[in-house]
């Protein structure tokens, strides 16, 4: 139990999708300009990457892993398919986002109409296949690695509202003019990743 | 950024088929990205790696290569199955085959350069979804003809290397006082004591953060907000 903490704690703060990988930076950027949004898609983020990396460690290790196969037959046991990694992992993630966008579809159409424009664009969010891959260098288990996926959820969406709240106030400042809007932004996430940096003193 | 991309589209629907191959039309899908429709500066496209990988300027070099390669073959092939991809399931069917490129380069960098495939590591996978493969093929590719498309995919990734490379050319020279592994602080005799800023990914934030403020000044462009 105290593992799993430690993992969600660390998966949060310490190695934070956005200030430590930057990872999903290109809808991050994009969405940050209010805060409202931003929160609809943080949290559409954290759904896909609380579901899609178990999902995927159970491809990892009941496919792709050398020798996974062997609990179909043991003449399979000395396959390994591991370059398959990429193809299947991205076809989990895009598989899974389709589906779910159907289901909320159907069945929450108000949810849809908050979040319709942002679903699709969660499949090439590099956060989600960063995650996976990621999740598949380390000795997780099943336990640990949904538990993974909820932090880095988390993690993505306090930096996201935390930016979307910067660039609120921002509007009222004077930046210099060519400095304004994308620059000043990078500037920002860069300060606010040194800020972060003050995590990595916890040992967990 | 959607009007440049709209104007993108519209320059293109009008070249013909009988044109040379470098007419002024390609040369502009190759020349544009460079600056004026940079990805990474005015489209904000594929940023994730290249705050990643710009800590030295080798592998930025390499990835700036597999990206090139991969947003070219990735646009030719969609471009020349793009009557017959569903709409529905289009972001599956591009998704593959971007992935089977990314897995050809993964494969050749673990057989020939192992070292900096080592240093490269997940951020080799992530060019599947590197945004500037995605937006190239759902803004140009899937409404144009196979050459340029293949020219547009060149171009994006020339635009995103010459970025990557700049960046990481700052941020090896101050963070370890080197380029490509050659001390040059050392070299004239000054003894640098290398800036830990530039090591992190924040200093190559601030750094990009600097070169959208020295372009868009240069050019004259600004945002509202």
């Amino acid at each position: 139990m105290e593992n799993l903490i430690n993992i969600g704690i660390k998966s949060i703060f310490i190695e934070n999708m956005i200030f430590a990988y930057f990872l999903g930076m290109c809808s991050y950027l994009a969405v940050s300009k209010n805060v409202k949004t931003a929160f609809g898609l943080g949290m559409a983020v954290t759904f896909v990457l609380a579901t899609t990396i178990p999902l995927n460690y159970l491809v990892l290790n009941y496919i792709l892993k050398p020798g996974a196969l062997a609990w179909l037959s043991p003449s399979l046991a000395d396959i390994d398919l591991s370059f398959l990694t990429f193809i299947l992992f991205i076809a989990v993630i895009a598989a899974f986002v389709q589906l779910t966008e159907m289901a909320v579809e159907k069945f929450s159409p108000a949810l849809y109409s908050a979040l319709g424009i942002f679903l699709p664009l969660i499949a090439v969010n590099c956060s989600i296949l960063g995650g996976a891959l990621f999740m598949s260098g380390r000795p997780y288990t099943l336990a640990e690695s949904t538990v993974y996926g909820v932090g880095s959820g988390i993690g993505w969406l306090l930096a996201v509202v935390a930016l979307a709240a910067i660039r609120e106030r921002l509007k009222y400042s004077n930046v210099p003019k060519p400095l304004k809007g994308l620059g000043i932004t990078f500037i920002i996430v860069g300060l606010m990743s040194l800020g972060f940096l003050s995590f990595m003193g916890f040992s967990l | 950024m959607s009007t440049e991309v709209a104007e993108s589209k519209a320059a293109a629907v009008v070249v013909k088929e009988s044109e040379p191959l470098f007419s002024k039309k390609n040369r502009k899908l190759l020349q544009n990205p460079l600056d004026g429709d940079n990805p990474i500066t005015v489209q904000v496209l594929g940023i994730c790696s290249a705050l990643a990988v710009t800590v030295q300027v080798k592998p930025a070099i390499v990835m700036s290569l597999g990206v090139i390669f991969v947003t070219a073959f990735s646009s030719l092939f969609i471009s020349l199955i793009r009557n017959t991809i569903p709409s529905r399931i289009r972001i599956i069917v591009q998704l593959s085959i971007v992935a089977m490129w990314v897995i050809i380069v993964d494969q050749v960098l673990k057989a020939y350069a192992y070292d900096v495939s080592k240093q490269l590591s997940t951020y080799v996978g992530l060019i599947i979804t590197n945004c500037i493969v995605m937006g190239r093929l759902e803004a140009f590719a899937m409404g144009n003809k196979p050459w340029p498309s293949f020219l547009d995919g060149i171009g994006n990734g020339l635009g995103y290397g010459v970025i990557l490379v700049i960046v990481a050319f700052f941020r090896e020279l101050f963070g370890s006082g080197s380029v490509m592994g050659f001390k040059i602080f050392e070299a004239v005799g000054i003894n640098y004591q290398g800036n830990g800023l530039m090591m992190l990914p924040a200093g190559a934030c601030v750094i990009i953060g600097l070169i959208i403020w020295a372009q868009r000044a240069r050019n004259g462009y600004s945002e509202e907000h």
